[in-house]
């Protein structure tokens, strides 16, 4: 197929809002959503601050099939306050982790997946935010003794702030070559230590630093995939055939440090760093 | 941030509710359910301020052709008269055809 065929060919994920994302995941004619906008739980705080509300909040809880077994997916709207992480929205996702954490107790299975793509902390609700992103993480540790929880950051928006952690801690992470993965975001890092620093117009630099290509080459994410919602659904259920990990990358505690004392700060950039690490994990 | 709320007089009741959009730059996310009432009822939350005439134009214009009984709640991010148009018509074929 020439460039031309194949790209009309894909489908792309990037440009699905979450509901539609997780429709498109999940088994056809399986998709079912829990607390959707009709049951109007949204943020109590926006408003108080002059910001319009979304009515799911900007998370979609979906249950359905995926390869033929029970699944939650946990998406994220890119589009509504940057999928930025409230009070509300927050909760859903740490809710639907720990109902599947109670599937497992009960005796039954059940296939985690969240689809990332926040800002991190909705910084209108602050700390609830923040404390919220703690039970997602908290959530994810409990369940990924019993399954695979598979992470995929889409694009544009990325994975960044307190949800970065809670991606590094899923199971497997799959990302677009268009996705990026980061504690702090560019415009954030300019914004406190200068342009000097890092320049975020500069967006060969960014992407050659926290982009999906890097971060799965350096092993901190785990397949990388073309912006096409078959490729992330194959990457995805590859994810849960392979099982839960022997160790998650969470854990090698000593390998990560010993993969950090290998990294001159003074003499570091991502070429650099991919010879450093990449095949290590 | 504006609150505004308009009715319009309705003839039908509608088969189903419906949601569409997102409360994302430029677009506006639309819930709208079957009403009770007699008449069309619609709830709009803008993050512009002073439109209030604009509204009302797209909207008249909107019922000049649809008479369902229905409410209408509008969550609105920026969305210009023509995206407003364009995602009234989806909500409205989403609740009068089979669910997508």
């Amino acid at each position: 197929m020439s460039a031309h065929d194949t790209f009309i060919a894909q489908h792309s994920f990037i440009e699905l809002t979450a509901r539609e994302r997780a429709r498109a995941l999940l088994d056809a004619g399986t998709f079912r959503e829990l607390i959707g906008p009709f049951d109007r739980l949204e943020s109590p705080w926006l408003a108080m601050q002059n910001v319009v509300c979304q009515a799911d909040d900007g998370v979609v809880i979906a249950r359905g099939k995926f390869g033929g077994e029970a699944a939650v997916i946990a998406a994220i709207e890119p589009a509504f306050q940057g999928g930025s992480i409230g009070e509300v929205s927050g909760a859903k996702i740490a809710a639907a982790l720990e109902l599947a954490v109670r599937e497992f107790e009960a005796g039954r299975k059940i296939r985690p997946v969240i689809l990332f793509e926040t800002g991190g902390v909705r910084l209108q609700e602050a700390n609830l935010g923040l404390a919220v992103i703690a039970e997602i993480q908290a959530a994810i540790v409990a369940l990924r003794r019993y399954v695979p929880v598979v992470g995929v950051i889409g694009g544009m928006v990325g994975c960044f702030g307190g949800m970065s952690l809670a991606a590094a801690l899923c199971s497997r992470l799959v990302m677009t070559r268009q996705a990026r993965l980061g504690m702090n975001g560019p415009e954030v890092i300019e914004q406190e230590a200068g342009v000097e620093e890092l320049d975020s117009r500069d967006r060969r630099l960014i992407w050659s630093m926290i982009g999906g290509e890097q971060r799965t080459a350096v092993g901190l994410a785990d397949t990388l995939v073309e912006d096409d919602t078959n490729q992330v659904r194959d990457a995805v259920l590859s994810a849960f055939e392979r099982g839960v990990p022997a160790s998650h990358r969470t854990e090698q505690v000593d390998a990560q440090l010993e993969r950090l004392a290998r990294v001159d700060p003074s003499a570091i950039d991502p070429a650099v760093l991919r010879t450093l690490w990449q095949g290590d994990v | 941030m504006e609150n505004l709320r308009y009715e319009y007089p309705a003839t039908r009741p509608v088969p189903q509710r419906a949601h569409v959009g997102v409360v994302g730059s430029g677009d506006l996310e639309i819930l709208l359910s079957p009403s009770e009432s007699q008449h069309a009822e619609v709830v709009i939350r803008t993050s512009v301020d002073g439109y209030e005439h604009v509204w009302k134009s797209v909207l008249d214009r909107f019922f000049s052709r649809y008479d369902g009984a229905a409410r209408l709640e509008l969550n609105d991010f920026g969305a210009t008269p023509g995206v407003v148009m364009l995602r009234l018509a989806e909500a409205v074929e989403a609740s009068e055809g089979d669910a997508p």
